[in-house]
């Protein structure tokens, strides 16, 4: 039996007509009690119970998912990994997932395909180009690589894009950060999932959460399809549904669910090699490995639980699109979708123990949660694992909204979410 | 495209409209309110999933109303004034 992936094991088993390989993880039936229990088999949930096996030694663990593994956001997001974060706080976090991200494929021995192509935040007015240069110096002073880029550095990462005296978002220049790339979104969570699953972590899917279990005033476990699992602390990790999971345990969340769309292109050949978000455009782009323009944009603004997007926010990004790289117009859609993400007050997540004892928060990342999955497992579980705070996630605390100690990055990098 | 109705104007496209939050989340009153009460109100949201009571602004006549929406299939009743016409000075 092959378990290991590699060159060799490939090629042994080309010669065993494939019939070899061990199953990617298991699919046990749920026991009726556990040291812990995650609920959400998306890419945070699942990398949460690796970092537990992993880091803690805690194998007795379970994480619960309604659909399939990755099937939420993890695998309707457009892969981009990055840290052009503005607040200190923000910059630790988010380059802990990016650093996370750099050794995942030979710590899980799984191909995650990441692609550190950079990425280019542009800049169209002097106005922007002024933000710029101060998103830049914060990124470097927090210790994180960020370049400011001229018009002349723009033209060499981007020769298709519209350069024409007539260009209604002429590229003055701005921020860019090398380090940034894609990753294959359910390469995460099956490579999390499967490392999980080999240290003894039970992955149970098709099993949806219907309650939590309170006695004495905490949480003691979850209520589910598959019957009582009871535990001796929960975690969640259920973006776009944390409001609904927060009902069930008795308390409100400060998030706001949202629809953000993506759409993909047909194939093309090579072209950008780079991904490039425009800010004024409100449109970003990066093309796969498969040759698919994969084209993402703004909120649509519009609470929403359908995960499907509207034509207004689709037009913006698509005009947008066009208007900066004029080739593209002959391209087709082939596909568009969206998913539902956890909006916050200051587009900063949530990481800590809820007013119900017991249970622990992972969510709000907003439209950021594919670049955060190894901070947000990491984090998530050093909360299950010892009950306190990781230094990192202290000031994303839910107490931080009483203690008006927002981290507002919509104000501070002009991120959306 | 989403169709609204203003309880002033009519149908109108949706990108004439902007959120405003829970219907009945009322500013807390008096001097001592606790850090806590006042979270709830600034940033604490029922966010639900199907039938929500809803303040919407028509941004281009400047109303703020209440519409009844549904959050997964999108259906929104159309919007009413929160002060009914008859009571208004």
């Amino acid at each position: 039996m092959t378990r290991h992936y590699s060159a060799l094991s490939l090629l042994k088993e080309g010669f065993n007509n494939q019939q070899g390989w061990v199953k990617a993880w298991e699919n046990p039936r749920p026991k009726p009690r556990y040291d812990i229990v995650i609920i959400g088999g998306g890419g945070h949930g699942l990398a949460t119970a690796y970092y537990l096996a992993k880091t803690h030694g805690i194998t007795n663990v379970a994480v619960i998912e309604k659909g399939w593994l990755g099937g939420g956001n993890t695998g309707r997001n457009t892969t981009v990994v990055r840290s052009n974060y503005f607040f200190p706080e923000s910059v630790r976090l988010y380059d802990l997932a990016l650093k996370l991200y750099e050794g995942l494929s030979r710590e899980l021995n799984y191909n995650i395909m990441l692609s550190q192509r950079g990425m280019i935040s542009l800049a169209h007015t002097p106005a922007e180009m002024e933000m710029s240069a101060r998103v830049v110096n914060a990124m470097q002073i927090n210790g994180t690589d960020a370049e400011l880029f001229g018009p002349e550095d723009v033209r060499r990462v981007l020769p298709i894009y519209n350069f024409g005296p007539k260009a209604r978002y002429p590229a003055l220049g701005g921020v860019w950060q090398g380090r940034s790339g894609t990753a294959r979104h359910d390469a995460v969570a099956w490579g999390y999932a499967r490392a999980a699953s080999r240290l003894g972590v039970d992955i149970i899917q098709q099993c949806e959460v219907q309650d939590f279990i309170i006695e004495g005033g905490r949480c003691r476990g979850v209520v589910t399809s598959h019957g009582t699992i009871r535990a001796d602390r929960v975690g969640m990790a259920v973006a776009g549904h944390s409001s609904q999971m927060s009902a069930k345990a008795g308390f409100r969340l400060p998030i706001v669910s949202y629809a953000l769309q993506a759409c993909v292109s047909e194939p093309v050949k090579p072209v950008l090699d780079t991904i490039v978000l425009s800010p004024g455009a409100g449109t970003y782009a990066s093309q796969s490995d498969k040759g698919e323009m994969v084209v993402g944009g703004g909120l649509d603004r519009i609470p929403s639980y359908g995960q499907r997007g509207n034509l207004p926010v689709l037009e913006t990004v698509v005009s947008g699109l066009v208007e900066m790289f004029p080739s593209f117009r002959q391209l087709k859609l082939m596909r568009h979708w969206a998913g539902i993400v956890d909006v916050v007050p200051d587009s900063s997540p949530i990481i800590g123990e809820s007013p119900l004892p017991g249970l622990f928060l992972n969510c709000g990342w907003g439209t950021g949660g594919f670049k955060s999955i190894p901070a947000g497992g990491t984090l998530l579980a050093h909360l299950l694992a010892t009950g306190t705070h990781h230094d990192i996630s202290r000031p994303f605390d839910l107490d931080r909204f009483a203690r008006g100690r927002l981290i507002d990055e919509a104000a501070g990098s002009g991120i959306a979410h | 495209m989403q169709i609204f109705s203003c309880p002033f104007c009519g149908p109108r496209p949706e990108y004439e409209f902007h959120f405003g939050g829970d219907l009945g989340n009322h500013r807390p009153e008096g001097a001592d309110v606790s850090p806590e009460v006042w979270a709830q109100y600034l940033h604490f949201r029922n966010n639900p999933k199907g039938i929500a009571q809803e303040i919407w602004l028509h941004m281009t006549c400047g109303e703020i109303f209440a519409m009844q929406r549904d959050t997964v299939s999108m259906a929104a009743e159309p919007g009413q004034p929160l002060i009914p016409e008859e009571t208004r000075p």
